[in-house]
């Protein structure tokens, strides 16, 4: 889509453009293929040297069982994460659609923790789960639990997920609910006449109407637990207790920090970057078969 | 709807939805909490659930002193430093990305889509997949521990660009023409007209932006390294210490309260420009 009228000149425009393209050029384009670049090269212990070897950190890194660690905990962490906040703020969604008094307090209400820092988010269920202080983890020792996150792996990795999911509901919520309002009344009138039941309209008429909401979210979440909850990880738990909750994000972070390992934490780059070159493909795929219908 | 509904049936919404609320609203009413007590009562593991007395106390110390330990700066400080971050990246951002997409939508010149395309790519590159190069690039220009080396590096932002594209491509094609007819420049266009009609996108664009760049993490960790540069999200991690005996929780507690107040306040009180601003650029 163009515009019919349009000025002419190229100065202008350019200079324009200027601010834009050198932000872009100085800190997108440049480091990015400095982190290709790197990632085929090996830097001495102290930094004053380096050479090419070719793919020899991607041969390295893929064959370290450490990895294939990371990306299963990075796995299993964006899927909870995912499926949770989806789910519940599904459930709210459809709660807070029906025509119900107080609906907009309700909205309020349930949006404001989008606001929320990640790594405050993170401070927040630390001091709730904190194993000697925390209100909740007293609960759970009075319970029989045995609860300790800072020794135990499994807790650990469940408190950065309700962590994590508690900030993504907001988020979920508001978008489900856009897109249930957008639903047209007299379809679900018309079944609802026809006989159908409320349980029954939810599944075969609202549900499948909502799958591109819901399709788009997907991507979006995956891409917040891979990335935008570097935060809250390192707030709570530090990648820890040994690696328990070290996602690929924190993985780059924690290898190339102090120019421990540059190469290999380049490699890591590349990699996902990958991710995101095709998690960006497959939301803007969608999005242009949404504008075709 | 349809049906006449039972009173059990319209009460279950709003059960389950005071559910949600409450379920959202625990963690920050125990942060409330804590900020209210002593910190031996809290080491002990002996907090209350109700508030108790120490309210204003817990936050003045915060404020005007933070921990008590040497390397510590005041929370007054960090709550500045982000203030001073968010506003530099949410105007920064809306003001390139506006003269930017004026000059893809409304100008015919020869790298005109190659510009569109090195902007829209953009969006690919996170800061997370080139932490360390990137803050080679900001060393080697001697940008650590300023605001310019906190602030520009993020300013670049495709879907701010694609967000007034979007918008400018639904303006009408005969106010540009009018304004042509009036011998007026694009310059003066952009100011008289596009400007003016930009100003609700503007502000639903600033709400999320302002949130963003609030709550960035992961690049002030790399590039503050003096203390005094430290953002509040950053400076509450670093109070937290390992031996939990030392950690003055009522103080990193009114810290996580005062750290959420700004960010939480600009969602409610500006609460259509976010919703707006949120939906229109994920589109």
């Amino acid at each position: 889509m163009e515009k019919r009228a349009i000025y002419g000149g190229l100065a202008l425009p350019l200079l324009l453009l200027t601010p834009q393209l050198l932000v872009t050029l100085v800190f997108f384009y440049w480091p990015a293929s400095q982190a290709v670049w790197q990632s085929f090269l090996l830097q001495d212990a102290f930094g004053l040297s380096t050479r090419f070897i070719g793919l020899e950190n991607y041969r390295e890194l893929l064959s370290s069982p450490g990895y294939y660690r990371t990306i299963g905990t990075t796995a299993l962490f964006s899927t909870l994460v995912t499926v949770l906040s989806l789910s519940i703020a599904l459930v709210l969604a459809v709660q807070a659609d029906k025509s119900i008094r107080g609906a907009g307090i309700y909205r309020t209400l349930l949006i404001w923790p989008y606001a929320v820092a990640p790594a405050v988010a993170g401070v927040l269920w630390l001091f709730m789960f904190q194993p000697s202080l925390g209100v909740l983890a007293r609960g759970l020792r009075s319970l029989g639990v045995d609860w300790n996150p800072l020794l135990n792996g499994d807790h650990a990795l469940a408190l950065v997920v309700m962590a994590a999911t508690w900030k993504q509901i907001s988020y979920n919520f508001l978008f489900f609910l856009a897109g249930l309002q957008s639903i047209p009344r007299a379809v679900i009138e018309a079944a609802a006449i026809d006989g159908a039941s409320p349980t029954r309209r939810f599944w075969t008429i609202t549900l499948p109407l909502l799958s591109p909401t819901a399709f788009f979210l997907l991507v979006v979440n995956i891409v917040y637990a891979f990335f935008d909850t570097f935060g809250i990880i390192d707030a709570m738990t530090s990648g820890g207790p040994s690696k328990a909750t070290e996602t690929l994000v924190y993985k780059v972070f924690f290898d190339g920090r102090l120019g421990g390992d540059l190469g290999g934490s380049a490699a890591q780059s590349v990699i996902l970057m990958v991710i995101v070159i095709a998690l960006t493909a497959v939301q803007f795929r969608y999005i242009e078969r949404k504008v075709a219908y | 709807m349809v049906e006449r509904r039972s009173m059990l049936a319209r009460l279950v919404p709003h059960v389950i939805l005071c559910l949600g609320v409450a379920i959202l609203a625990f963690p920050v009413y125990l942060c409330f909490v804590g900020s209210s007590h002593p910190q031996d009562v809290i080491s002990n593991g002996q907090m209350p659930l109700v508030p108790g007395h120490l309210l204003t106390e817990s936050y003045w110390l915060a404020l005007t002193r933070g921990v008590a330990r040497t390397s510590s700066e005041p929370v007054g400080l960090m709550l500045l430093n982000s203030l001073t971050m968010a506003l530099i990246i949410a105007s920064g951002k809306i003001a390139i990305s506006i003269i930017s997409s004026f000059a893809v939508v409304y100008f015919k010149f020869p790298f005109r889509m190659a510009a569109f395309w090195m902007i829209f790519i953009t969006l690919m590159l996170p800061v997370e997949v080139r932490i360390y190069p990137t803050y080679k690039v900001v060393a080697d220009l001697g940008m650590l521990d300023t605001y310019a080396g906190l602030t520009v590096p993020l300013i670049a932002s495709a879907t701010a660009t694609l967000f007034f594209r979007q918008f400018f491509l639904t303006i009408p094609d005969e106010l540009v023409e009018a304004s042509k007819l009036d011998g007026a420049g694009p310059m003066k266009f952009f100011w008289d007209t596009v400007l003016p009609l930009s100003r609700t996108n503007i502000a639903a664009l600033f709400v999320i932006l302002f949130i963003y760049g609030w709550n960035q993490y992961l690049w002030p960790l790399l590039i503050t390294t003096r203390s005094d540069m430290q953002t509040v999200v950053i400076g509450i991690k670093k109070m937290i210490v390992t031996q939990d005996a030392l950690t003055e929780w009522n103080i990193v507690m009114a810290t996580a309260m005062l750290a959420m107040l700004p960010p939480v306040a600009v969602v409610v009180l500006m609460q259509r420009w976010f919703v707006r601003g949120l939906v229109e650029t994920e589109k």
